[in-house]
């Protein structure tokens, strides 16, 4: 299974930056000790900021599906 | 009574649901359309299915409960880290057990790593570590059912008879409609979450006459205001928290269910739409908790917050049964009920009813893993099948799901709740330790059995250790989760590197 991926080394890299770049941003120490201000009136920053970084992990994972998607496995069981 | 009548409609509906999944299953062959539901599940199923089985009661009343206590770090910890690690497990391990189970005809992980690794004996530990680490969900569901009922009937009905009566409703369906039936109510379940939680927010919102009020509050209260940051909690931590969710892939219900998907492209839109879900469900939990701290006309939510401050002004010197009596009483987990109670129509209140009723049901795919595995991993791989023939096997699959049930039912009526919850805990360290096995064999080709034996051995110890030692492995501030899962990786590569790799022939089947 391993060295059949379709995704070639300089994209491979790119993801690999792009996925550990996504990881560190889960630890967003600039904000811990913020309460203000709240974001559209009622939301404070620090749970507006993890619910944009929801919808950044769904889009990082539509990139990956779209651009590195192993589809040699699904190949390979059509054979 | 409403919200009585709208659960045992709810019960009734998801045993229908269970058992017409049942009647129209249809496909390959006895024992993979009974466990697997023939490898057939569409990409909506498979999707909200997926989602479904990974939410527990937890998911709607302790993440409030938690947020209630500890403020707006809850989503981080629980939410946004299960949202980035739990799509990445599926699309980099999940696809390729996919594969290779419709490739060899795998049906459990373990007969993956016996294959993998050319050994018989130590897949069997492998079955027995991670059987033990999942009965105490098993035990914990029917208890949910049994407290959920009694409190939803006002009292009407006991414990001991919510119990049964959850747990016969789950047994049959898992009984009858096998895969596709726990499948089906799982999918189901999902969508009652996603609308509960949106209409919840609303509902509550436009009662207490909007949110920005609510929340100014909170931050105009020096008592409150830490709620809206993180300042309580060290970032170590928090880091902590981003290794739970490699429990995920390797809880044996989950990796099965992988198996179930018809192609593999259905993993697209799984792991797209997965964090959006949990983004969907856990942010009005999380904020609805965090605002009860402003609802003091609630009469039941002051009272909270009273015994909250007298726990944090109470002397050393106090009793610890009156410490316990205050922590109970200052606990969060029914802040949700009691904001529909006070804020919300009765109907409302029914869905939550169902809400709750679907999470605390969620132990019927760990019932049907379990069932899985003992007749794959020990029945079908001691000989029974071969002797009996496949009928046998299923039905035997279907009788270790009627004895696992009343095993689970009698120890929920004779056990108190707080062992098994703390068990739960462990085990999700207990698998995130685990999670090293499924790397290393789909994508090492030197990781070799005795790897595979340390881990699991290392893995048992570790969580014996740390369920008997307060504190244990809680290093540099970190959760036990971290060491427990770094040294399982080295394990498997200090002892597969020192030890004979499998045959070449076998490293080739799996292209590695």
């Amino acid at each position: 299974m391993r060295g059949e991926t379709l995704v070639g080394p300089t994209a491979r890299f790119g993801w690999f930056i792009a996925i550990t770049a996504l990881y560190l941003l889960h630890q967003d120490i600039w904000l811990w000790r913020q309460p203000r201000p709240l974001v559209f009136g009622f939301l404070p920053p620090a749970l507006a900021y993890h619910g944009a970084y929801c919808i950044a992990v769904a889009l990082l994972m539509w990139g990956l599906t779209r651009s590195a998607w192993p589809s040699h496995l699904d190949e390979r069981e059509d054979r | 009574m409403i919200p009585a009548f709208i659960v045992f409609a709810y019960l009734a509906v998801i045993l229908y649901i269970g058992i017409f999944a049942w009647r129209s299953g249809r496909s390959t062959t006895a024992a993979e359309e009974y466990f697997l539901a023939g490898r057939s599940l569409g990409p909506a199923v498979f999707l909200l299915s997926l989602f479904g089985t990974n939410m527990t009661a937890f998911t709607i009343l302790g993440s409030a409960g938690h947020a209630f206590a500890n403020g707006v770090v809850t989503f981080g910890l629980m939410a946004s880290s299960s949202a980035f690690v739990i799509p990445l497990t599926l699309f980099f391990i999940g696809t390729r057990l996919w594969a290779l189970g419709k490739r060899h005809g795998f049906i459990t992980p373990v007969q993956m790593f016996r294959d993998r690794w050319e050994c018989g004996h130590i897949g069997t530990v492998i079955f027995v570590l991670q059987a033990a680490l999942l009965v105490p969900y098993i035990i914990i569901g029917v208890m949910g059912g049994g407290t959920a009922l009694h409190a939803i009937t006002g009292g009407l009905i006991p414990y001991a008879a919510g119990g049964a009566l959850v747990a016969i409703v789950v047994m049959s369906y898992v009984f009858f409609g096998g895969m596709r039936g726990t499948a089906w109510v799982n999918a189901f379940q999902t969508v009652l979450f996603l609308s509960f939680g949106a209409i919840a927010l609303i509902v509550i919102g436009r009662s207490i006459g909007g949110f920005p009020e609510t929340m100014s509050t909170l931050l105009g209260d020096p008592a409150t205001v830490p709620l809206l940051s993180r300042e309580r909690v060290s970032p170590w931590f928090f880091f902590s928290y981003t290794f739970i969710p490699l429990s995920t892939i390797a809880f044996p219900h989950i990796a099965i269910f992988c198996l179930t998907a018809k192609r593999l492209a259905q993993f697209k839109r799984t792991v797209v739409f997965y964090p959006l879900c949990i983004l969907a469900i856990w942010l009005p939990c999380v904020f609805l908790g965090v605002a009860a701290n402003a609802m003091v006309t609630a009469p039941r939510i002051e009272a909270k917050l009273e015994a909250r401050q007298a726990l944090a002004a109470a002397p050393a010197s106090l009793p610890a049964a009156d410490r316990a009596a205050l922590r109970r009483q200052a606990a969060g987990d029914d802040v949700i009920p009691i904001m529909l109670e006070s804020f919300a129509p009765l109907w409302l209140a029914g869905l939550l009813g169902a809400g709750i009723m679907a999470a605390v049901m969620a132990s019927d795919s760990q019932i049907l893993a379990l069932s899985t595995m003992f007749t794959e991993d020990v029945f079908t791989y001691y000989g029974g099948t071969s002797r009996f023939g496949e009928a046998v096997q299923v039905q035997t699959g279907r009788a270790f799901v009627v004895v696992l049930t009343i095993v689970a039912y009698v120890i929920a009526l004779r056990a108190p709740q707080s062992i098994f919850d703390l068990a739960v805990q462990f085990a999700f360290s207990g698998y995130a330790a685990l999670s090293p096995l499924l790397v290393a064999a789909l994508f090492w080709n030197r990781s070799t059995k005795w790897g595979a034996l340390a881990v699991a051995v290392w893995v048992a110890v570790s969580v014996i250790y740390t369920a008997r030692v307060p504190g244990a492995l809680a290093w540099f501030g970190l959760l036990p989760v971290v060491p427990m899962t770094i040294i399982s990786c080295l394990l498997m590569v200090v002892v597969s590197l020192m030890t004979r790799a499998p045959s070449a022939a076998t490293l080739r089947r799996y292209g590695l």
